[in-house]
């Protein structure tokens, strides 16, 4: 923001820092658009809030355990308070009479409300170690290094693979999971399989956009990448791509000026794509509504 | 294959809900070869007992036979068309695409639909009559349409059995024409068809057996011999209003609720 263009790439492909930032937001923007884009199309948005939230007292967990801020345990601790988070949904659902909006809004708060004693309990230790674990809040991207990006990396890569490898079945669970059951395909494996996947997209974007906004890099970009096109391959690749160019610029920014947190600012910059998108993208979009409608009225 | 072992057979099968049977103890035979109704009130199981029948609801007691064995041994038999509203008609695929997933039982794992199974989608829609919308995008299509697009999925599946939810639900008159000529030649080549269906009136005319369903089986054999107005009265809960042949269901639904019948 502070920076014009020009210095800004090269401070891109000069500062090391700086690529590292890029490069580990790039990352988890095409890993969350990705995977995002089928949590959208299940109707699962809710889910990767609630999970997003629920990652935090793993994150502090996973510290006060370990006595070191290693991303892998912390990312390991993320998934798994994550995970237990949608388990508990999926309990409550079955057990009780509660419905699944209000589930996902008990697990979230319960969840993050730990996570924040936690957190607030953790940091009032005379130890110095614990410092800088808040920016799991709202995300800190100018603090990754190196290792950050390779955990992410090695979480990020074997999530796609799967996503590869299962498309088709993945696909027909995402569209008429009942006509897959009868085909005899493993639906509840499979779902524990995307969910488990959508966890991992989550960890990963935690330290840099952190649980409060983190959902929001899942579901925004898949609902703009809908708007561009018909076709579910097309779809999750160009979500990918809005993640990706959205981690990449609010990294940038957040990282060039002024200690700005970065999670706000790549949400900023995923939603300006998603009006974009609302508006102007052919068929879909309200500007292509509108410019039919006067149409047909002067005809 | 021999012709005396029934296509489907159903026993002493129970489902319930929350202790609340929505199915019981039912007993059902199929015969290879007919185009079967399964006809009674809202609520009487119709849509749960395809479903228990295709394991996909958890039945508390009983077991539903395809010739002879148990589902999960026999699915490459079986074709299924679930209600064209439980699917987002939204989703970003094209009418090929969601054809060709009637295939994808028989591909198995990491193998994706190529040339064949392209080919073989075509000739579905083929028979259908939508051959020429293969490359539109599922949420142009019109209810009818995508009830066609439905039957053309079930068909690339080359089963023996068709089991097939409300396929008339909501579908325009050429569509149900279409529909039925075509579950009639199905069950001229050999197969056998079960539908469930909510018009009573159009029951002797389209098929051959009947099941009447009120959470028990009331009666089920052919047309002829069970489709009396004795045997509806007792599905219907003796609530059916013949007027000049015709009967009321939307009456007679309210009235099986205990509700006043104010429609």
């Amino acid at each position: 923001m502070l920076m014009d263009l020009s210095d800004v790439l090269q401070a891109l492909f000069g500062d090391y820092t700086l690529r590292t930032v890029a490069l580990g937001s790039a990352l988890l923007g095409i890993v969350s658009g990705a995977l995002g884009a089928f949590a959208v199309l299940r109707r699962q948005s809710m889910l990767g809030d609630a999970m997003s939230h629920a990652a935090l007292p793993g994150v502090v967990l996973a510290f006060i355990v370990t006595g070191s801020k290693d991303p892998l345990a912390l990312m390991i601790g993320a998934a798994l308070a994550g995970l237990l988070g949608a388990l508990l949904v999926t309990a409550v659902v079955r057990t009780t009479r509660i419905k699944s909006d209000s589930a996902l809004g008990l697990a979230l708060a319960v969840f993050f409300g730990l996570g924040l004693v936690l957190l607030t309990y953790v940091q009032k230790l005379p130890d110095a170690a614990q410092a800088g674990l808040d920016r799991y809040l709202f995300g800190q991207a100018a603090t990754l290094l190196e290792r950050d990006v390779v955990a992410m990396a090695a979480l990020g890569m074997p999530a796609l693979l799967l996503l590869a490898l299962f498309w088709k079945e993945l696909k027909l669970l995402t569209f008429d999971p009942g006509f897959a059951t009868s085909l005899g395909v493993p639906v509840h494996l499979l779902d524990v399989l995307l969910t488990s996947l959508l966890v991992v997209a989550i960890v990963i974007g935690l330290q840099t956009v952190g649980v409060v906004l983190m959902s929001a890099l899942i579901v925004a970009p898949a609902v703009a990448a809908r708007q561009w096109t018909d076709r579910l391959g097309v779809m999750v690749l160009l979500s990918g791509a809005f993640g990706a160019l959205a981690g990449v610029a609010g990294a940038l920014i957040s990282s060039t000026a002024a200690r700005l947190p970065t999670g706000p600012i790549i949400v900023i910059c995923i939603s300006a794509i998603v009006i974009v998108s609302l508006l102007l993208a052919p068929r879909r979009g309200l500007v292509w509504g509108w410019l039919n409608a006067g149409g047909v009225a002067a005809a | 294959m021999n012709t005396i072992q029934p296509a489907v057979q159903v026993t002493d099968l129970t489902v319930a809900y929350r202790e609340k049977p929505v199915l019981w103890d039912i007993d059902l035979n199929v015969p290879a070869g007919v185009l079967m109704g399964v006809v009674g009130p809202n609520g009487a199981g119709k849509t749960t007992l395809i479903r228990a029948i295709l394991g996909l609801v958890r039945v508390s007691a009983g077991q539903a036979l395809i010739y002879g064995r148990p589902y999960a041994e026999q699915r490459r038999l079986v074709a299924y068309v679930p209600q064209r509203n439980s699917v987002d008609w939204d989703f970003p695929t094209s009418v090929l695409d969601v054809v060709m997933m009637g295939r994808y039982g028989a591909l198995g794992w990491f193998r994706r639909p190529g040339r064949r199974e392209r080919e073989q989608a075509l000739m579905a829609l083929e028979r259908v009559g939508m051959h020429e919308f293969a490359r539109r995008q599922i949420s142009q299509l019109s209810g009818g349409q995508q009830q066609r697009v439905f039957l053309a999925r079930a068909l690339v599946q080359d089963a023996h059995v068709y089991f097939m939810d409300e396929p008339f639900q909501g579908v325009d008159a050429t569509t149900e024409r279409a529909i039925v000529g075509l579950l009639q030649e199905l069950r001229s080549a050999g197969k056998t068809v079960v539908v469930v269906h909510h018009d009573l009136q159009t029951v002797p005319e389209y098929f051959d057996y009947v099941t009447l369903l009120n959470v028990r089986v009331v009666a089920s054999g052919p047309v002829a011999e069970v489709f009396t107005e004795s045997a509806l009265r007792a599905t219907y809960g003796g609530q059916i209003a013949f007027l000049n042949g015709r009967e009321i269901p939307g009456r007679l639904q309210d009235a099986q609720m205990g509700m006043a019948a104010s429609t």
